[in-house]
């Protein structure tokens, strides 16, 4: 930026005055710059150290992490990891027994749910059945006593955000499944607060509605800057919506990072299994680079294991190129062919293990084919006693 | 043939219900002391019903006891049910048992209970004894039409109140309140009915002051048919009849006004 | 819900033990003691007075406040469950009318319907003048056995019927149709799919007509004239005219003991709670 301002300077012709506005411009937007840089990497929630139990079950076991504003978050998992149960917390109904959660420094939890700045959208919406759209939209607004002009003019203008407008007097327990939806998100947005929480919004939803409502929220976090913490199992949809993904399993963090970063590394066999598909195979390290999984030697690009550690070896479906038999590194026979679509999805049979294999290129059941994987797509990871492979 | 059947067999039930309380209503118009033949028109059982001093009181204590039963009730009953959701399973089932007791027990066996424990603990029987035995038969009533409403609301509708920043009283009042209402408003009605239709606890609580009016007519009827009766009975089957209509017509307004 | 404490409900529950609990307490108490002055502070325990009550004359009596409200309950059964089903075959909004046209007499005074019927079974009543037509003179109904029974089914059939329409009412049609799917005629669809089914109704507007119709004792007195004496007139004697409360105390166990049982079976029929219809209300 800099650099460029000396420049323009050193170019003859220019006036003083034109000079001296756009060395002024260029300071302040570089301060904007700074600004913004410093916003994107603020942590506005710190999770410490924080733990749950219900009877003996642990629910939350010592889970650490933080989240930055203006990111949407998921946390993923599958049902009964406590994902729910972390939401939960963060949102005031539930207390954890140790550990803590501060936001922007401060403690919360010692603080009530309706004082925090925080709102959240319910699984099943919890619209209120005695109150019409707009009522159930101005809900938050008229609690914090804001004068009747104002609150209609918020009202309003989150209902045009949601595709609501001119519904106001419906009833809602008349409305649709995605329409009641949307009052949810409404009513919870309306406050403005700095932080959206989200127990699995869409699960009711039939599959189109579904995808539609995930880029509507996308598009909602984006145009709002608000901090969206979404709870789902369903890692398709984290995928699509998150900027960082956290998986939870047995209420231990998994795997922190973006989608890509996850998808293309994950950290263990859970996270692996859990994005995507995999096929996970029993192997052993040779040495650094080379793998032995079913009798055969394949290079890969993984270091730091010991000699001849036990391991598992993660590929992902698509990455599997299929060639004439003998020309791969392993040869089977393809036991069943489906056609979804996008590609065929192929289970191969190789000396007893199955495969998954997806494709453009049409097979038959019966054929025998040889595989080979880019040494880049093997992933190995350490064997976690927790994780089995279904 | 068969719907020819049917609306016989609709009309006949119908007789059988309504043709005593009809019979009732054209005697009290016929100057006779005896059901029998056909005397004349006449308005003077009527006359001498608004005349009979008994008969009066029994009505003005009929409805005090109903109406202080049913608010006492209706009250209590709302606030034991708030209270009652929140029970651990190991108080709640002792407590509901407790409170159903009034509900299957014969009458009689409530009101010899209460009068024995009147007398036990040395009370005069009166007004007091009668409306704290009103009050006890109806609480459990309000209670079991309240209560199945905190079972049905929605899910997480308190939450959702506290999260968009009520206190937990704003909370109660702007959103659990309004979904029990129904239940308080038909458990109050409930309340109600049963308070001024109550014979049998009533007689055995009120003692020789208080009768009400239910005690009143049985002993008019234990001394035989008398017109009076029938002249009250008319009035009060009118009374039905006409908040049977209001009714109707409030909530046909109701329906044209979501029209 | 955690911010409402339960103790708001420990006022209630303490009225509960005083005037419900306290009270049948101090009956059974009473049943158990031969002493009547108890203000002399004399108690003596003892079993006198249920052994009285094994005299064949109380026996006699207990055994005839069992018939007729078997009887009772029968009759109203045999009107009742045809009835719902034929209400149950009317459309919506007519169903609803025939059910509120079935509830407004529940309405009036129960004292007033029971002298309803003395007026139409008196001597110079409605029905004798009929009967008198047919040939039979001088015969009235009242103060009969089957004036009792009369009254009882009168004033006890709206609490069969209701019970056993809803129970009717919320079977799936589906079921039906799949029975007939299956080759199931107009009977067996009854035996096995309707009174299965329905079975909760029945027992719960049994019980419901049963109970007040054995501890009854205003419609014996009123339309009996107090010649057939049932089990809740005995106990009002006690009480009011003999002053024999323990004896009356030890009627009143005996009833409740009736009534126990009896729900008892209930509950075993249909391995649930009563269900009283009460979603009408």
């Amino acid at each position: 930026m800099h650099q460029q301002a000396t420049n323009r300077l050193i170019n003859p012709g220019e006036s003083l005055g034109i000079f001296l506005l756009k060395f002024i411009v260029s300071i302040q937007s570089y301060r904007w710059r700074i600004y913004e840089l410093k916003k994107n990497t603020e942590k506005i929630i710190q999770v410490k150290d924080l733990v749950k139990h219900y009877g003996d079950k642990t629910i939350i076991d010592e889970i650490n992490f933080h989240i930055r504003a203006n990111e949407f978050l998921t946390i993923l998992g599958p049902s009964g990891c406590g994902k729910t149960t972390l939401l939960r917390m963060i949102g005031g109904f539930e207390t954890p027994d140790a550990g803590d959660i501060l936001f922007e420094g401060k403690s919360l939890v010692n603080i009530p749910a309706n004082k925090r700045p925080i709102n959240t959208v319910f699984q099943k919406y919890a619209l209120f059945p005695h109150l019409n759209v707009y009522d159930n939209v101005a809900f938050g607004l008229k609690i914090q006593k804001k004068a009747k002009a104002e609150i209609d003019t918020l009202v309003q203008e989150m209902l045009r955000m949601v595709n609501l407008k001119g519904q106001e007097q419906r009833d809602v327990n008349s409305l649709s499944g995605g329409e009641q939806q949307r009052v949810a998100i409404a009513r919870a947005l309306v406050n403005h607060p700095q932080v959206l929480l989200l127990d699995e919004p869409l699960g009711a939803l039939d599959l189109k509605l579904r995808k539609n409502m995930q880029l509507e929220l996308k598009k909602l976090q984006k145009k709002t800057g608000i901090t969206f913490i979404y709870v789902t199992h369903d890692q398709e949809e984290a995928m699509t919506m998150s900027d960082t993904i956290i998986i939870m399993n047995h209420g231990r963090i998994q795997q922190i990072g973006s989608p890509v970063d996850i998808y293309n590394e994950p950290r263990n066999a859970f996270a692996a299994d859990f994005i995507g598909e995999s096929n996970i195979l029993e192997s052993m390290m040779l040495k650094d680079c080379l793998v032995k999984l079913q009798d055969v030697e394949i290079p890969c690009v993984d270091k730091g294991f010991e000699k001849n550690e036990s391991v598992l070896t993660v590929i992902r479906p698509e990455d599997i190129e299929i060639l004439p038999p003998g020309t791969g590194f392993l040869d089977g026979v393809i036991e069943s062919v489906t056609f979804l679509g996008i590609h065929y999805e192929i289970v191969m049979n190789c000396k007893g293990i199955s495969w998954l294999i997806h494709t453009t290129r049409e097979f038959f059941a019966g054929d025998q084919i040889g595989i080979q994987v880019d040494p880049n797509n093997i992933h190995i990871m350490k064997k976690e006693h927790d994780h089995e492979i279904i | 043939m068969k719907k020819i059947l049917k609306k016989l067999a609709f009309a006949l039930i119908l007789l059988f219900l309504y043709a005593p309380i009809l019979v009732l209503i054209v005697y009290s118009f016929n100057d006779s002391k005896i059901m029998g033949p056909w005397a004349g028109f006449t308005l003077k059982w009527y006359v001498m019903l608004f005349q009979d001093r008994y008969i009066l009181q029994a009505l003005y204590y009929t409805l005090i006891i109903a109406v202080i039963a049913t608010t006492v009730s209706t009250l209590v009953g709302t606030i034991s049910a708030v209270g009652i959701y929140q029970m651990r399973s190991k108080l709640k089932r002792p407590y509901l048992l407790l409170n159903n007791i009034p509900v299957l027990v014969p009458d009689i066996v409530m009101g010899i209970t209460l009068m024995s424990l009147f007398i036990f603990a040395g009370m005069k029987m009166g007004l007091t004894t009668i409306i704290i035995a009103h009050i006890t038969f109806c609480i459990p009533y309000v209670i079991l039409a309240v209560l199945p409403r905190f079972n049905r609301l929605p899910e997480n509708i308190f939450e959702a109140a506290l999260d968009l920043g009520a206190t937990p009283r704003q909370a109660f009042w702007k959103v659990l309140f309004p979904e029990i209402l129904p239940g308080v408003t038909s458990g109050a009605l409930i309340a109600f009915t049963l308070s001024i239709d109550d014979f049998v606890i009533s007689f055995f609580t009120a003692g020789n002051g208080v009768s009400n009016l239910s005690i009143t007519i049985y002993s008019m009827a234990k001394a035989g048919i008398n017109p009076k009766i029938n002249a009250l009975s008319t009035i009060m089957f009118g009374c039905i009849m006409i908040l049977l209509i209001l009714i109707n017509i409030r909530s046909e307004k109701g329906i044209k006004n979501i029209q | 819900m955690k911010s409402f404490k339960e103790t708001i409900a420990y006022p209630y529950g303490l009225w509960m033990l005083i005037f419900i609990a306290v009270p049948l307490l101090v009956v059974i108490w009473f049943s158990f003691l031969s002493n009547p002055d108890f203000k002399a502070g004399i108690y003596t325990f003892t079993l006198e007075n249920y052994k009285e009550f094994m005299d064949p004359v109380y026996l006699e009596l207990l055994y005839r406040s069992f018939l007729y409200a078997v009887i009772a309950t029968l009759i109203c059964f045999f009107i009742a469950y045809p009835l719902g089903n034929l209400i149950v075959s009317l459309p919506g909004n007519r169903q609803n009318l025939m059910i509120v046209l079935m509830i407004i007499p529940m309405w009036v005074n129960f004292l007033l319907r029971t002298y309803a019927w003395m007026v139409l079974l008196s001597g110079s009543g409605l029905i004798s003048q009929f009967l008198g037509l047919l040939g039979f003179r001088d015969v009235s109904l009242l103060y009969t056995q089957s004036a009792v029974i009369l009254g009882m089914v009168y004033n006890f059939f709206p609490y069969m019927l209701l019970p056993i329409y809803t129970a009717l009412k919320k079977i799936d049609p589906d079921l039906l149709r799949a029975a007939t799917d299956l080759g199931a005629n107009h009977f067996q669809m009854f035996v096995k799919i309707k009174l299965p089914l329905s079975l909760p109704g029945i027992v719960s507007g049994s019980m419901m007509v049963f109970m007040p119709a054995v501890s009854t004792f205003v419609i014996s007195n009123l339309l009996g004239g107090g010649k057939y004496m049932l089990i809740g007139n005995l106990i009002e004697q006690q009480f009011l005219t003999l002053n024999n409360w323990n004896f009356g105390s030890a009627l009143s166990m005996v009833l409740m003991t009736i009534i126990f049982l009896v729900l008892g079976v209930a509950r075993l029929i249909t391995g649930k709670e009563l269900d009283t219809g009460g979603q009408i209300l």
